[in-house]
């Protein structure tokens, strides 16, 4: 048994030394040489400043822009830090609602974000998207139909004609990849940052 | 369920079985130490790990030096990094300023990681230093894996050889596993990661001014490289807490297809391993076939269930054509996320990129079956063949009852001892995962954990010892594992979980090696054809469904009831 004592502490700081330290400083150093805008968090910089980065969603929630979906995210509460309070799109501190598909909070949550979204843009089935959380918290993405459900609101608080805004929307849309993987979607932040820039103005 | 859903899966199943037989080649070559074209590169480095620890490589070790080695290994490796993580705050690479991690969750972490289980009762962004993630955790990916890689290689050799007193080195089989499998094709892949988006970065986390004025810090670490290896060991512990749903971790649609391929493509090749090993490559094949079975009925459950939606949402004015989004991604949708849940839990994997707590009932019930079935499904690098060896060993013992002979596989007589080792690894498991369930659903403590009520709240519970004895590390996450109780049972739920299935394990391989080989006569059950793999899976199937089937009517079944009714909690 002792025989074995040597092979297993130099193979532990060894294989230490090799896969925990040499092998993710060499992909560091590659990766920051070579492709240093995505290694750094792709973010986007705006005048200067780093507005977020283009993978990871943000909230918004005046009537001129884009909503991205509900966020399940939290963060400790400034008056007890054992406790934690609600944080949409915390992205120190990734997750989802963890809600059961027969949980009564999760119901009266979807309950209420459904009629406020109805009495927006009433007539229309409420994308699922956009009352529901995603598992990360930090989405992105809307689905086309999530993001058509609120040109109506956009247009208006902008002063622009729907068709215009709908017609950005379009352009924003990715299809899945080769046609097949994964699902179409609408990068929230880009197309904000599109209006911003005013790209639905002429 | 549409079209073009089944096509992604139909596009991952053909994937998978692609890289099955080269890479199943390619590890029977280093396996058996022969030249590959990474030696010329590589071999001075093992050569010099061996000098270092004083391992004669041409010496063969008998199953118990070869369990010695193993077990020895894994607790110096426990050791250290419960010390780091205990010791994170003076140590290096801590640009965030995380404190020492409490002794109770250090010990379940440190324990989560040595047996490949990657449970996770901790947030990765908000608790463990660059240091801890990198040479705490992503050493224990590696090494995890090949551990378990080289244990199966050991059972196949028992099968392999005749009239043997041994059964390989356990320090060749671990230093070759690393050096030329893990990380050649880790190296690559995370670049890929990066490339696609993924971070790589030792820096501090980044502040951003969002557009609307908010402060919002973007957590960001060398993520990429942790990714590789957790996907490519069938590890499963993230990065971030969101694990793979987060996209920083899985950026998009092709990045969450290669993490798929990447958790099936080593256990695949295995089996293709298995084959070559044993001269009859048929033989793996049937054994994958038998995989390929119960992994298309699962997928189809869940999918089904995921994209049939929430009842109560639809009550709501929900469109309900888009099925059940609560803790999915927009840009993996229904399809992708079902898919991704039984490939992660049919391996002992572990990632997720939704959330499977929000699954719907029988959806949820997928990944959990999958778990308790024993991940034989392709399984973890290296358990989910040994596992799935032990069941055929059960198949056949069943199949030489009902003719009334001694069974055997290839050519080896399955005798009392073998069988008996078999039972023991087998009824080990569900002891730990009913057991602790019942002892923590009795206890203020266990119940007082529960994120949500009724009988989803018992499928936390029940999914968490179940995850963790099976060694998977998925989550239904809501349940708040961070505490004394949690972390201690579920600690030593992962412990027995994993070494009380390997070192019997390891007995079958010694004892298969010692026999002689019996020619094939007329009386001879064939192994590799649709009869077989017929038996395999039924066997699995009566084995899991005699075991659980009381446990799942409390939690999932129950709870599907009382959804279509209606019913809240």
């Amino acid at each position: 048994m002792l025989r074995e004592l040597r092979p297993a502490l130099v193979m532990t700081a060894a294989l230490t030394v090799i896969t925990g330290l040499v092998y993710p400083l060499a992909v560091t150093g590659i990766a920051q040489g070579v492709l240093p805008h995505q290694a750094n968090g792709s973010l986007i910089v705006r005048d200067g400043a780093v507005i977020g980065s283009g993978l990871v969603g943000q909230p918004f929630t005046g009537e001129r822009y884009f909503h991205p979906r509900p966020s399940a995210t939290t963060a400790p509460d400034p008056a007890d830090p054992a406790k934690s309070v609600p944080a949409p799109y915390n992205a120190a501190n990734s997750g989802g609602s963890n809600a059961g598909p027969t949980s009564k909070a999760l119901v009266e949550r979807i309950q209420g974000d459904a009629e406020r979204l109805k009495a927006e843009n009433p007539g229309v089935p409420v994308p699922a998207d956009l009352v529901t959380t995603s598992g990360s918290g930090l989405d992105p993405d809307l689905s086309p139909a999530a993001a058509d459900f609120q040109v109506p609101r956009v247009a208006r608080a902008r002063g622009l004609p729907e068709e215009r805004v709908r017609r950005l929307v379009e352009a924003h849309t990715v299809p899945r990849l080769l046609g097949v993987l994964g699902e179409p979607t609408v990068n929230v932040l880009a197309l904000n940052l599109a209006l911003d820039a005013g790209a639905a103005d002429r | 369920m549409t079209v073009n859903g089944w096509i992604q899966i139909l596009l991952f199943v053909l994937l998978v079985a692609a890289v099955t037989r080269p890479l199943g080649g390619f590890m029977t070559r280093v396996f058996n130490g022969e030249r590959s074209f990474l030696s010329s590169l590589l071999r001075p480095i093992e050569r010099g790990l061996y000098r270092l620890a004083g391992v004669d490589e041409a010496a063969e070790q008998h199953w118990t030096a070869y369990a010695v080695s193993m077990l020895l290994f894994s607790a110096a490796g426990m050791a250290v990094l419960y010390l780091m993580q205990r010791l994170q705050g003076v140590l290096p690479f801590n640009p965030t300023g995380m404190a020492a991690v409490p002794a109770d969750l250090a010990f379940n972490t440190a324990a989560s990681f040595t047996t490949n289980t990657n449970w996770q009762n901790y947030g990765g962004e908000s608790t463990m230093s660059h240091l801890v993630q990198m040479a705490g955790l992503t050493f224990h990916n590696y090494v995890s894996a090949a551990t378990g890689t080289a244990l199966a290689v050991a059972l196949v050799r028992g099968f392999a050889r005749a009239s043997a007193r041994t059964v390989g080195n356990f320090w060749v089989d671990l230093t070759r596993c690393t050096l030329y499998v893990l990380l050649p094709l880790c190296v690559v892949y995370a670049l890929f990661l990066v490339w696609q988006g993924v971070p790589q970065t030792l820096g501090a986390y980044a502040e951003a001014t969002t557009l609307e004025g908010a402060k919002q810090t973007l957590a960001l670490g060398p993520v990429a490289s942790q990714e590789a290896i957790k996907m490519l060991g069938t590890n499963g512990g993230g990065f971030f807490n969101a694990n793979s749903a987060h996209p920083f971790e899985n950026p998009n649609a092709l990045t969450n297809l290669v993490q798929m391929v990447s958790i099936f493509a080593l256990g695949a090749g295995l089996t293709n391993l298995f084959g070559r090993m044993v001269g009859d490559e048929r033989q793996g094949w049937a054994i994958l076939a038998a995989m390929g079975v119960l992994f298309l009925a699962g997928v189809t459950v869940a999918y089904w269930a995921e994209a049939q939606g929430n009842p109560a949402f639809a009550a709501l004015g929900i469109d309900p054509a888009a099925g059940n989004m609560e803790g999915k991604e927009t840009r993996f949708g229904i399809a992708s996320s079902a898919l991704f849940a039984t490939v992660t839990t049919a391996a002992s994997c572990g990632a997720v990129n939704a959330m499977h707590d929000s699954f719907t009932p029988l959806g949820g019930m997928v990944p959990l079956v999958n778990i308790m079935l024993g991940e034989v499904i392709v399984g973890g690098v290296g358990a989910g063949l040994y596992g799935m060896l032990l069941f055929v060993i059960i198949a056949l013992f069943v199949a030489g009852l009902m003719v009334g002979r001694t069974p055997e596989y290839l050519g080896k007589k399955l005798e009392a001892k073998e069988v008996k080792m078999t039972m023991l690894a087998i009824l080990c498991m569900p002891l730990m995962m009913l057991g602790l369930t019942a002892a923590a659903v009795v206890t203020d403590t266990g119940v007082a954990s529960m994120a949500n009520a009724g009988p989803h709240g018992f499928t936390e519970v029940l999914y968490a010892y179940v995850s963790g004895a099976g060694n998977n590390g998925s989550a239904f996450a809501g349940l708040s594992g961070n505490t004394p109780w949690y972390n201690l049972t579920l600690g030593l739920d992962m412990l027995v979980g994993r070494f009380l299935v390997i070192v019997p394990m390891l007995a079958i391989a010694g004892s298969l090696a010692a026999k002689r080989r019996a020619a094939a006569s007329a009386g001879t059950f064939p192994t590799h054809d649709a009869l077989f793999v017929g038996l395999l899976v039924g066997v699995i199937l009566i084995v899991g469904g005699l075991t659980f089937f009381p446990a799942l009517a409390l939690g999932p079944l129950v709870e599907h009831l009382a959804m279509n009714a209606g019913t809240l909690f």
